[in-house]
């Protein structure tokens, strides 16, 4: 649990940091381009949808400095776009009160084992990573991809042949 | 099936279990085989799907229905001629039954193993599980992962050997690219074998598609020799 509030926490500063970078911005997206039609106040606002990049901008910008036009903000929750997080989606909601934001939601993340078996699905299976390495321990047996003979590749090509 | 298939069974000295075996793999491949042109396979295509079937080739065509509606469409074995080749999952279907025959002959320590898709029952001769390697995609005498099973089934697709031979339906008739090596342990080598084939269709997103299959769990190995694995892999890496 408190792994999850340093999350939030993190993604707060982050939220606040790029709504401020966002404003320094010539271009500022048109709110009916981001949000969804669940504000609960009338737009005016930007949303977000940081996806995977949160963690990056967790030392820019202090938890105590908030954006300076975060006047700007009309009061209303707001939900983000879904995101694209390579293993799942991410789509957040955030609400503003005062100018300022007072929560952020996750509504998708990464992080259930379903136990559907769609690939459409929404699902963030724990996956690792690392780098090949040969193995020196005996084994009894290999899995690989289909070991063939000579003479099955020619078989083979000449199925292709008549393909 | 055009391909080499080995069993070992431990504490037995009995020739009819094996017998038994390769007769019933040889039935398989006088049925499946999609080169013998008097394969009811061949004989269903060349029939354009009038044929009476037998009840092994309606279960097999069941299941590769279902299992390309469970993949989303990326397990299909229709060609692009309008013939049907199950080979995808005939093998891993085919190694499942003799592992059940063995078993049904009360042996209960053995693997079965055909063109490197395996099914593995008890312990071998050191009461231990069966140590199987992880074939590296890039030199084929190299193992780059060892692990232990008992009671499960494994399979790898790839893209070495017979090239990119793995046919993807979605993706305009091309190979998948990307994925070199895709390892599926799963229940019984049956589920893994066909979930291995339809994983390895969708290219590097394969791996997700295991990890979100209970019970089933992925190694695969990127074209520059990279592993992404499912969580619960280590817990059979010896």
């Amino acid at each position: 649990m408190k792994k999850a509030v340093i999350g939030f926490g993190i993604f707060g500063v982050y939220l606040i940091y790029s709504l401020g970078i966002r404003h320094q911005q010539p271009v500022i997206p048109k709110p009916a381009d981001l949000l969804s039609s669940s504000n609960t106040k009338s737009g005016g606002s930007t949303s977000t949808s940081a996806a995977t990049s949160n963690t990056t901008a967790a030392t820019a910008a202090p938890p105590s400095s908030p954006p300076a036009n975060s006047s700007k903000y009309k009061d209303g929750t707001y939900i983000g776009s879904v995101a694209d997080a390579y293993y799942g989606n991410v789509q957040v909601s955030v609400s503003i009160s005062n100018g300022r934001i007072t929560n952020v939601k996750f509504l998708q993340y990464p992080n259930t084992h379903s136990t559907s078996v769609y690939i459409n699905q929404q699902v963030m299976p724990y996956l690792q990573q690392e780098t090949i390495q040969t193995q020196n321990a005996n084994v009894q047996l290999i899995t690989g991809a289909t070991f063939t003979s000579q003479a099955f590749v020619q078989s083979l090509q000449a199925a292709l042949n008549k393909a | 099936m055009g391909m080499p298939i080995t069993v070992e069974i431990v504490g037995t000295k009995d020739q009819a279990p094996f017998d038994k075996l390769f007769g019933y793999f040889r039935q398989v491949d006088r049925r499946f085989s999609p080169y013998k042109e008097q394969s009811e396979l061949m004989k269903y295509n060349r029939s354009e799907g009038t044929a009476k079937l037998s009840s092994e080739m309606e279960e097999v065509l069941a299941l590769c229905k279902q299992t390309k509606e469970i993949s989303g469409g990326y397990f299909d074995i229709s060609r692009s001629d309008g013939t049907l080749d199950p080979s995808g999952l005939v093998k891993g279907w085919a190694i499942d039954n003799a592992a059940k025959i063995l078993k049904s002959e009360g042996l209960s320590n053995f693997y079965v193993e055909a063109g490197g898709d395996i099914q593995t029952e008890g312990l071998n001769d050191q009461y231990e599980p069966w140590i199987i390697g992880i074939r590296n995609p890039f030199n084929l005498q190299e193992v780059v992962k060892v692990i232990k099973l008992s009671g499960q089934g494994v399979a790898t697709s790839g893209t070495y050997i017979r090239g990119e031979h793995i046919y993807n339906p979605l993706n305009d008739h091309r190979s998948p690219s990307g994925v070199s090596s895709l390892t599926v342990i799963g229940p019984n080598i049956f589920e893994a074998d066909r979930f291995a084939t339809a994983a390895f269709a969708m290219g590097k997103k394969g791996i997700s598609f295991i990890a979100s299959l209970p019970g089933f769990e992925g190694y695969q190995i990127d074209n520059i020799g990279h592993a992404t694995f499912t969580q619960g892999f280590k817990a059979y890496v010896v």
